[in-house]
């Protein structure tokens, strides 16, 4: 009966096992050797200590980015999901019998459609649509005696124009599962509540939201790595590759820029070393604090 | 609007439901205009990309972004195609999502397979450094990834991309589908083995087609994520003669920095345009099994 599991085993593993040791694991392995070095990207290197994590220390732009990256961290979920919600909701409010709302399923299409299209398209067609003059979309929408808005070229508001793209790109997608998850709400909960006089607004924050409470932690964990990686959007719609004046830099930018333009790819990857250890102890907290609510509850 | 319109009179007859309406209809009105609203959003910019497409530079610097082209001309489309090499890039995305979806798919499978529902030393602590991949993002380790592709000389090849895709989609792939093995009957495999059937036979014939819901679900997963790569491509398809090479999203990206330096954006919108119709088009058709595969991955 155990004739042949061991090689059947082996042969099963080996190869994908050893492409995600080359490819991924190797990776991040060397990530740590090569933050020691001055290696640029190309031929050999020499060991220089921990002179990269000083110099990244006193760097004034890792700071920025980290800090944009931050805001999006902390925004992006936060419009996303209330958007998600707010929408999800109005769809499913005509109740299950109905179908929900009139052209509820319409509406699920074309929100949805968004999520298909790669976030480096998305991105070249909102460079055009914030561009700064009557040839963009919103500039040539408005009047025309109205001094064009700059937008990505204006310091004050080209990050909160990455953000828009990324929660407009997103939104859909979570309109979609959370309709999925209120589906399976039993009608009797709200029949029952309803019979009691409770109203829409009461019937959302006491029944939906507490059931949907896990879709809902889930669709944090990933629009906070969606949030957390905007390379594409920043490369491609940003002034300058995280510009005007850094004001839209974030931490993927950095490493690409420091590894491949730069020629500093040790300094990239003492950066990557940065980013493994917040996100070991980013993760470690959110382990943590799930924890506590399961055992709350 | 009007809708709410035509309604209500009808309502109005019946006393009884018409308490009932005055507290629905407002909120109806409002959800619909929300609805439409963001409907608008989502379709505007795309729409305004196909308009632009036909429309020439004046035209396009003129403002009146919704306002129909003067003339339709299919100009634009034949430069993007051949002479901005659109084509060129749409054909090495499908050879390269096709083959590494392919790649994924049988070996992630095999893995995924093998860790749950085989007992053998070592199972626990492979199946985490698989699933460990997921905690961290791809940008990290670009530096020594390059590096990698680059000492095994598979720098600007399809094959150094396809292997790298495969690599980095085999953490979700796994994770995915080795729960999804996991809650398949013992029954009909230990059937099978009693009448003598081998290990293979059992995966290729047995456990194969009982996942498939699983594996379809996946395999879209991968091909919307693999199509849509735009990092990796640009680490790993750079030196001379490149460009040829390039996938989809980085020959858009290139298009779109080298219309604004000449200032010529039709052919852009063109590019935009062709690269966006056959995802409506295969949307279109598959858009509840799309829809069901991408989320599936967010609920299980």
């Amino acid at each position: 009966m155990r004739h042949g599991k061991y090689p059947f085993i082996i042969g099963f593993l080996v190869v994908p096992l050893a492409l995600y040791l080359v490819f991924v694991v190797g990776a991040y392995l060397q990530m740590f050797q090569l933050s020691l070095t001055d290696w640029s990207g190309y031929g050999g290197f020499s060991y220089i200590g921990l002179e990269n994590f000083q110099k990244l220390w006193d760097d004034p732009v890792f700071w920025v980015a980290l800090r944009h990256n931050l805001y999006l961290l902390i925004l992006m979920p936060i419009v996303t999901i209330a958007l998600a919600l707010f929408f999800a909701f109005l769809l499913n409010s005509g109740g299950k019998k109905a179908g929900g709302v009139w052209g509820s399923k319409v509406y699920r299409v074309i929100f949805f459609f968004p999520q298909l299209l790669a976030l480096a398209i998305v991105a070249v067609i909102f460079g055009r649509v914030f561009g700064s003059d009557k040839s963009g979309m919103i500039n040539g929408l408005l009047p025309q005696s109205w001094t064009p808005w700059l937008f990505l070229a204006d310091e004050r508001w080209a990050l909160t124009c990455i953000l828009v793209v990324l929660v407009w790109q997103a939104v859909g997608f979570y309109v979609v599962l959370f309709s999925a998850g209120m589906g399976s709400i039993a009608e009797e909960i709200y029949e029952a509540a309803a019979l009691d006089g409770a109203t829409k607004i009461t019937l959302f924050f006491r029944i939906t939201l507490p059931l949907l409470w896990d879709t809902l932690q889930v669709a944090w964990v990933y629009l906070g790595i969606a949030a957390f990686d905007a390379f594409a959007l920043v490369n491609i719609m940003s002034v300058n590759h995280g510009g005007p004046n850094n004001s839209t830099q974030v931490l993927s930018m950095q490493i690409y820029l420091n590894a491949f333009q730069n020629s500093q790819a040790g300094y990239a990857s003492a950066l990557g070393v940065v980013l493994f250890f917040l996100t070991l102890t980013f993760a470690a907290l959110t382990l943590r604090v799930t924890r506590r609510d399961a055992v709350q509850a | 609007m009007t809708n709410l319109a035509v309604k209500e009179p009808a309502v109005v007859s019946t006393p009884k439901p018409a308490e009932k309406s005055r507290k629905v209809s407002p909120l109806n009105g409002m959800a619909h205009v929300a609805l439409f609203l963001w409907a608008l959003a989502t379709a505007g910019p795309l729409i305004w990309v196909v308009l632009a497409s036909f429309k020439n530079n004046t035209e396009i610097f003129l403002g009146k972004p919704f306002a129909l082209p003067e003339t339709f001309s299919f100009t634009t489309y034949t430069d993007a195609w051949s002479e901005a090499h659109i084509g060129q890039y749409f054909l090495n995305s499908v050879f390269v999502v096709a083959i590494s979806t392919a790649g994924t798919m049988l070996l992630g499978s095999m893995a995924a397979y093998v860790l749950a529902r085989y007992k053998f030393p070592g199972n626990r602590a492979i199946y985490y450094l698989f699933v460990s991949g997921l905690a961290f993002p791809t940008f990290m380790a670009l530096a020594p990834l390059f590096g990698i592709v680059q000492s095994l000389g598979l720098l600007n090849t399809f094959t150094g991309l396809i292997l790298v895709y495969i690599a980095y989609s085999l953490s979700f792939t796994v994770f995915f589908l080795a729960a999804f093995f996991k809650t398949l009957p013992h029954e009909i495999d230990e059937a099978a083995l009693v009448d003598g059937a081998g290990h293979l036979r059992r995966f290729f014939q047995i456990m194969m087609p009982m996942a498939k819901s699983g594996l379809i679900s996946i395999t879209i997963f991968n091909i919307v994520g693999q199509w849509n790569q735009y990092l990796l491509p640009v680490v790993i398809m750079q030196g001379a003669g490149a460009d040829s090479k390039w996938v989809l999203t980085q020959g858009i990206a290139n298009i779109s920095t080298q219309a604004g330096y000449h200032a010529e954006w039709s052919t852009l919108f063109a590019a935009l345009t062709l690269s966006i119709l056959p995802m409506i088009v295969v949307y279109a058709i598959f858009q509840r099994q799309i829809q069901a595969g991408l989320t599936a991955g967010a609920v299980k």
